[in-house]
């Protein structure tokens, strides 16, 4: 098992097309991913070769889903665009939108988050690096070499953060490993990972990487300590961020005293889990944990 | 990007919002001019991003021109909390006989937004929140359906504004929304909201918060950027789309990815304590791709702050393997020539770690120190700025 992603997915593109949309479908399929098709109405009725791998493009989420059975979008289109990529998806009712596209505006993905509500769509993302079920599925931008499947669920904010601790955990392997991204507002939490990793019964421990910025990972601890009966490691970047200075992710800001490092380790702390100094002695501290 | 109030404000009146008559100056001169214009007392504001300018004198009163020149003169140049005033908003100073609150804000918690309004204003918003919940209405406003004049006048209702004002902030309410909604905003506060004597309502202080990436479809919002005030190193940085953001410590960071750049700087920051407190200098992330050209930007960048004594390479090879990683750190120093001239410390993980590690030994750049891990880079690249 793993979560959200498996070796049935069925996955579309979303902007297939475009430089950054090719580059990762060809990368997505070498991993073994089920690619199905591409949307981009300008394109539909084309296909687009992948080191002989012929992948049609088709006009709308909607009518790819009919002809490929397609039950995952992953999105790349670009900013301008994002917005109606995603709410064409949950139109369409997709199971899950992975929205990597970075640099979207906030009142676009609060939109497009309010839209989805009610409906049958998990968004992922965006501003952020996909999810990856090793050895089954890659749906984004995640390295699919660096690690292997196993048992340890991973959950984090950051891109490379997440890859780091793949490749320094790769000797036991992960279910999945999601990127949930870097914006003020997203649309799969901490939470919701936490909540699936905990009822997937191939995971046996789960790392948790935030950052500063919200109270996502506060919020994550008290859920924490009410709902998961597995062990959980956490990591939180940012301890050095000045107040008011974004670093890099649009979500990543201490606003006055809130959202800070030192206050969501305390709280992590407080709900049992053990934080990690730096990366590596997160890796380490999951190894004590699951032996190995 | 956070607005002076004279830009709120101007932003405010686009939308229809009502403001006293004001200008902005940066000479006494100028202050004297806009007071004489406006033609009764004046009040004469630092303009400066922080809380707080009122207990550091940095608003006054002024009876006359000749009064408001001279209060611009006291302002200007003063130091409010480490932000140096280089503008003073002149605005007809007007009775208060009321004070209230409102704002539209980015809820990222419940990933909405939120207006809040108190008729109880002037004072710190943080702050009655705490001691009065009862008094500050908390209304979601959905995204897809923002305020017309019926979610308006619920909000107005809520927060129990009087009788004789609620049409007036009714319609304050749908132009604050027009303006947080149409300038892609993520704050619009006003505080106070204020009644005068006459009973007229209007926008007396107000902060904006826009977001950047809506920039692209709001061309005239780079014109809002304080780019007299912004770090020349940040300024520089920004013009190669560099993400870098300047700090006050001694080893410069590169790395790729916003979160592991965060992370590096905790880990030298640690890694200091050793060595007298040696800090990080500054954040850079160079991305995903970490080309040499952008590497050679990057450390052009780092190379040219004084501050820096040693330089931290940090780089996971994902999606960019580590050769091609360590080709680029090899032609970015052949880029720079003699303009390198402090130490790096190079830390290289991931994809064909094996070769990236061999190219740079094989290179054997006199300033390039290869370390394997990366808390032992930051100890050492520590150790190399101490």
């Amino acid at each position: 098992m793993s979560i959200f992603l498996n070796e049935n997915s069925k996955v579309i593109v979303q902007g297939m097309t475009g430089s950054e949309g090719r580059k990762h479908t060809q990368r997505m399929l070498a991993s073994g991913t089920a690619v199905v098709g591409g949307v981009n109405p300008k394109k539909a009725g084309q296909s687009v070769d992948f080191d002989g791998a012929s992948v049609p493009v088709f006009g709308g989420v909607a009518e790819a889903m009919k002809e490929t059975g397609a039950d995952v979008s992953v999105i790349f289109v670009p900013p301008a665009g994002a917005k109606n990529a995603v709410i064409e998806a949950v139109d369409a009712q997709i199971g899950l939108a992975v929205v990597i596209t970075e640099g979207i505006p906030v009142h676009d993905s609060t939109y497009f988050w309010a839209h989805a509500q009610g409906g049958s769509t998990r968004i992922i993302g965006p501003n952020c690096p996909g999810l990856i079920s090793p050895e089954r599925s890659n749906a984004g931008i995640i390295p699919a070499n660096i690690t292997k499947q196993g048992k340890i669920g991973l959950v984090s904010k950051s891109g490379t953060l997440t890859y780091q601790m793949m490749y320094e955990l790769r000797d036991i392997g992960f279910s999945t490993c999601v990127g949930i991204g870097g914006d003020p507002v997203i649309g799969t939490t901490h939470i919701d990972c936490l909540q699936a990793f905990q009822d997937d019964p191939e995971t046996e421990a789960i790392v948790m990487i935030g950052e500063i910025g919200g109270d996502a990972e506060e919020r994550a601890a008290d859920f924490i300590q009410a709902n998961v009966t597995k062990p959980v490691v956490g990591y939180v970047a940012g301890f050095t961020a000045p107040e008011g200075k974004t670093m890099g992710h649009a979500g990543a800001i201490v606003s006055g005293s809130a959202g800070t490092a030192q206050a969501k380790k305390e709280a992590l702390e407080a709900a049992g889990v053990r934080v990690g100094k730096t990366p590596s002695e997160t890796a380490r501290l999951m190894r004590e944990i699951v032996g190995a | 990007m956070d607005l002076f109030e004279y830009q709120a404000r101007d932003l405010l009146a686009s939308h229809g919002v009502p403001v006293l008559p004001g200008g902005v100056a940066e000479t006494p001169e100028q202050a004297e001019a806009i007071a004489r214009e406006i033609g009764t007392a004046v009040v004469v504001k630092a303009q400066v991003k922080t809380g707080g300018r009122g207990k550091a004198g940095g608003v006054k009163l002024a009876d006359s021109a000749e009064d408001a020149r001279a209060r611009a003169q006291d302002i200007l140049g003063l130091d409010i909390k480490g932000h140096i005033t280089h503008r003073v908003m002149v605005a007809q100073a007007s009775d208060i006989a009321e004070e209230y609150y409102f704002s539209y804000l980015l809820d990222r918690a419940n990933r909405t937004f939120l207006a809040m309004a108190s008729v109880e204003g002037g004072m710190e918003i943080e702050q009655l929140a705490v001691e009065r919940p009862e008094a500050l209405a908390r209304i979601p406003v959905d995204a897809t359906v923002g305020v017309d004049t019926a979610k308006a006048t619920e909000i107005v209702d809520a927060a129990g504004f009087p009788a004789e004002v609620r049409d007036q902030v009714i319609a304050i309410a749908v132009q604050l929304w027009d303006t947080f909604a149409k300038e892609d905003a993520t704050l619009v506060e006003v505080n106070p909201l204020a009644k005068a004597p006459d009973g007229t309502v209007l926008a007396l202080d107000a902060k904006v918060t826009l977001d950047e990436n809506a920039g692209f479809r709001h061309a005239e919002h780079a014109a809002l950027e304080d780019a007299a005030s912004a770090d020349p190193l940040e300024a520089a940085a920004k013009e190669k789309d560099l993400n870098y953001v300047k700090l006050d410590g001694e080893v410069g960071i590169i790395g790729n990815g916003a979160g592991l750049v965060m992370s590096t700087l905790d880990v030298v920051a640690y890694a200091g304590e050793e060595f007298g407190g040696v800090k990080p200098a500054n954040f850079l992330d160079i991305g995903g791709g970490a080309s040499a050209e952008v590497m050679a930007n990057g450390l052009h960048i780092i190379l040219s702050d004084p501050a820096v004594k040693s330089v931290f390479v940090n780089v996971f090879g994902g999606i960019t393997a580590c050769d091609a990683v360590a080709n680029g750190i090899v032609h970015a120093l052949q880029l720079l020539g003699d303009e390198a001239t402090k130490p790096l410390v190079v830390r290289l993980d991931g994809n064909n770690v094996e070769e990236g590690r061999r190219i740079l030994a094989d290179a054997d750049h006199p300033l390039v120190t290869l370390e394997d891990t990366m808390d032992g880079a930051a100890r050492r690249a520590a150790e190399l700025a101490a």
